[in-house]
């Protein structure tokens, strides 16, 4: 006890517990605010993917974005953008851009899963972003309503997307892409971080069970079979307009001919 | 005389009795048409409006033209329990509950497209063979007439059904009432019924597009129909084919079996496209609220040239007395297509003004023969083919991965620049073709077999051709320019000197031809060989 007593007057105390206790602090800042739904992933297991993603980060990503995500002439910082963000990014292909046009383009991922995942809790252990939402999040089926989702998306997405989420043209040249076979997770995501030209709708805008409902619809358009025939694209009138003036007025003009063609 | 023939002559005699029909018959059934398929083009129109009649009809027995607000308890869940009109809620149960009835809603709206393609090539039919010179100026302006109230019939149909695309349509179209400088708001005002959407614009929309349009339509092509009956149908130069006679074969039994079978043929395409085609999927559009829009929203194709002047508008606005003019939406959307169907309305009239033709014409030019009315064909339909793509510019862009903006900027700049170089290439290739029917006239076809002389020299064996195909190649007349006095006899100037100059210059331009092959140059030619 006395020699407890006394070490608490060392002088080096202060310093010490200052220490300890902002190390503490940030410690369970990072683990709570990295995949803070993950509660399977041990800090020992989360650092070693910390490190993995690091690696991943330094040989794929950081000529562009820095060697320590802070951003540089051509690409943004990553502080603080978040797990979501990176799994949208990497986890759709977008990231790494294919070329430096307009817009990064969804194609297949250079990135496994697992390394997805590894640069995800890297970037999220930089700083604190929106997470990677879990599965049981993203029970969509369950805690989605297809009708509301339609309204929603009708009013906050098919501006942009176009009414049955083919997706459409934004000016100089960017547009906002088709939904189709996109995965829930990333719709999430592109909601929750608003990657490109498109806004962020944070859960104040659109709460998470309106978003799972956006995402119901969207998967229910997709699934829906074609109803009335061809659908021509699901674009509107352009393409009903093309094929009228091609295979309508080309058959009938087809048979014109065959019928003014003389006997022989 | 069989038994038959002795019932089918009393059912006969016994109308004619109370008719007087078999004098009437015997002379127009066996009234003479011309045979070429172009002919045909216009009955197209005839056949889709009457396909569009019937199904129109079967529509109206479920439609509910009316904006009253109800909640979707139909069968489509995706719009489950939300609110929309019941115009709306009607066509989705036209869609989905009524047996036939999305097939027949894609057949109504199949046939109107192709009842406006119809009217399209017919009259650039008409246009490029010179049908519509004297005595045929009036149908001519019938026919404008109908291809304008047919683009307001179509986009009051596709105004109908009040789901997303139909509302954006007619936010649209509120937007250019409004433009009209002074009375726009009023009339806006008074369409509406108060300010936009309000709750009267459907039904009133739906009286105009299943009464008085149709109405008028009838009335029209009746009109039209009769006045080809009358003044006789043109026909192709050719032998044995004047001015003063018709080619062809007999109404009955030829034609009548040619026209009766090409409409089942047209009801049968216009079918299949119904049933293999999705047209206007109103239930993925949703119900209309004006706070909501799609991207790559986009008018029929009739009207699509008109939003692609719309889009490629610059935005030009001036501020005067209170007042703002959106000369950006008036010029585009009223100025413009005003002038244009004017002057299509009018062109008989300022080309026979222009070369001082003013007889009749029954027999038809070969577009190749009159370049200047070709021309200026071409120049109109690369304006509208322009101002068409870029009515389509964001699917466009999306599809090919272009810009909007490049699109625009193709389309401001094309829709000035490329009308003249059309015109200039197919006033060019007009003549070319000219000098190809001479050559074809003077040394015959080329048979492609190629004999070698005794000196050594190579021909090629050229074979004449028949006299038939020579008569139909150089019987067009090729008229000389006007040559209007600029003075009077005593030397002084005509008070309408300017008209006259200007008269003359057209003319001038008009009568640009290569010389025919005349009998003189075959003589001269034969003599060389």
């Amino acid at each position: 006890m006395k020699r407890l007593s006394r070490l608490r007057r060392h002088r080096a105390a202060g310093p010490i517990l200052l220490i300890f206790a902002l190390f503490t602090i940030g410690t369970t800042f990072q683990v709570a605010s990295a995949v803070n739904n993950d509660t399977t992933t041990t800090v020992a297991s989360r650092s070693a993917t910390v490190d993995e993603g690091k690696q991943l980060f330094l040989k794929g990503c950081s000529s562009c974005h820095g060697i320590n995500a802070e951003g540089g002439q051509i690409a943004p910082s990553l502080i603080g953008v978040g797990a979501a963000d990176v799994d949208f990014q990497v986890g759709t292909g977008r990231m790494p851009m294919a070329d430096m046009s307009t817009q990064a383009m969804r194609k297949t991922p250079v990135y496994n899963p697992e390394q997805v995942n590894a640069l995800a809790t890297y970037v999220a252990s930089l700083a604190p972003g929106p997470a990677v939402p879990t599965d049981s999040v993203l029970n969509y089926e369950r805690d989605g309503s297809v009708a509301q989702g339609g309204q929603l998306f009708r009013t906050n997405c098919a501006m942009c997307h176009n009414f049955a989420a083919q997706g459409g043209a934004l000016t100089q040249g960017k547009y906002a892409p088709t939904l189709m076979g996109v995965q829930p997770k990333h719709i999430y995501e592109a909601m929750i971080t608003g990657p490109q030209s498109m806004p962020v709708f944070s859960d104040k805008t659109i709460t998470p069970a309106e978003k799972l409902s956006i995402i119901k619809w969207i998967k229910s358009t997709e699934a829906e079979p074609q109803l009335a025939g061809s659908s021509l694209g699901r674009v509107g009138p352009v393409t009903e307009g093309l094929l009228v003036w091609t295979l309508g007025i080309g058959l009938l003009i087809g048979v014109a001919v065959w019928l003014a063609m003389k006997a022989r | 005389m069989t038994a038959r023939e002795r019932i089918a002559g009393n059912v006969a005699g016994y109308v004619d009795d109370r008719t007087g029909a078999a004098k009437w018959m015997k002379k127009n059934l066996t009234k003479v048409f011309p045979d070429h398929w172009s002919f045909l083009l216009g009955e197209i129109c005839l056949y889709s409006f009457i396909i569009l009649l019937l199904s129109g009809t079967f529509l109206t027995f479920w439609f509910d033209p009316s904006q009253r607000e109800v909640i979707y308890d139909g069968g489509y869940q995706p719009l489950s329990g939300l609110k929309m009109s019941a115009a709306y809620a009607s066509t989705l149960h036209i869609s989905f509950e009524v047996r036939g009835g999305l097939l027949m809603r894609q057949i109504h709206h199949w046939a109107a497209l192709i009842f406006m393609v119809g009217i399209v090539v017919h009259l650039l039919r008409v246009f490029f063979t010179g049908a519509f010179r004297k005595p045929r100026e009036f149908n001519w302006i019938i026919g404008v007439g109908l291809l304008t109230l047919g683009i307001v019939e179509g986009f009051l149909g596709y105004s109908l059904p009040d789901d997303l695309l139909s509302g954006t349509g007619i936010r649209i179209a509120e937007a250019i009432i409004q433009a009209i400088p002074l009375v726009g708001s009023y009339i806006a005002f008074f369409a509406f019924g108060g300010t936009f959407p309000g709750e009267s614009f459907i039904p009133r929309i739906y009286t105009v597009h299943v009464l008085l349009l149709p109405g008028i339509f009838l009335a029209l092509i009746t009109v039209h129909l009769m006045l080809v009956w009358y003044q006789k149908h043109t026909q192709f130069p050719g032998p044995g084919r004047t001015e003063k006679n018709v080619v062809g074969y007999p109404l009955m039994p030829v034609y009548m079996a040619k026209a009766g079978g090409f409409f089942f043929i047209v009801f049968g395409v216009t079918a299949f496209l119904g049933a293999v085609a999705s047209i206007n999927p109103i239930w993925l559009y949703g119900p209309y609220t004006p706070g909501q829009i799609s991207a790559g929203s986009q008018p029929d194709w009739y009207m699509g040239w008109l939003d692609g002047l719309v889009r490629m508008s610059p935005p030009l606005e001036t501020h005067a007395f209170g007042h703002t003019i959106s000369w950006n939406i008036l010029l585009p959307g009223l100025i413009l297509p005003g002038l244009m169907f004017t002057g299509l309305a009018l062109y008989p009239f300022i080309e026979s003004w222009a070369t001082g033709d003013k007889r009749e014409h029954h027999l038809l030019d070969r577009p190749r023969n009159t370049p200047n009315r070709t021309a200026i064909g071409v120049m109109a339909l690369t304006f509208t083919m322009v101002s068409l793509l870029n009515g389509g510019n964001d699917i466009i862009a999306q599809q090919f991965h272009l810009t909007i903006n490049q699109m625009m900027w193709f389309s401001r700049i094309g829709v000035v620049v490329l009308p003249p170089i059309a015109f200039v290439i197919t006033k060019r290739l007009c003549l070319s073709l000219q000098r190809a029917d001479r050559d074809l006239v003077l040394h015959g076809r080329e048979t492609g077999r190629l004999v070698r002389m005794p000196s050594g020299e190579f021909v090629e064996v050229h074979e004449p051709i028949s006299a038939e195909k020579a008569w139909t190649l150089t019987s067009h007349e090729q008229i000389a320019p006007l040559e209007l006095p600029l003075e009077d006899g005593a030397g002084v100037r005509n008070p309408g000197v300017l008209k006259n100059k200007l008269r003359n210059r057209i003319s001038r331009a008009t009568a640009v031809a290569v010389p025919k092959a005349t009998e003189t140059d075959r003589r001269e030619l034969d003599g060389h060989h």
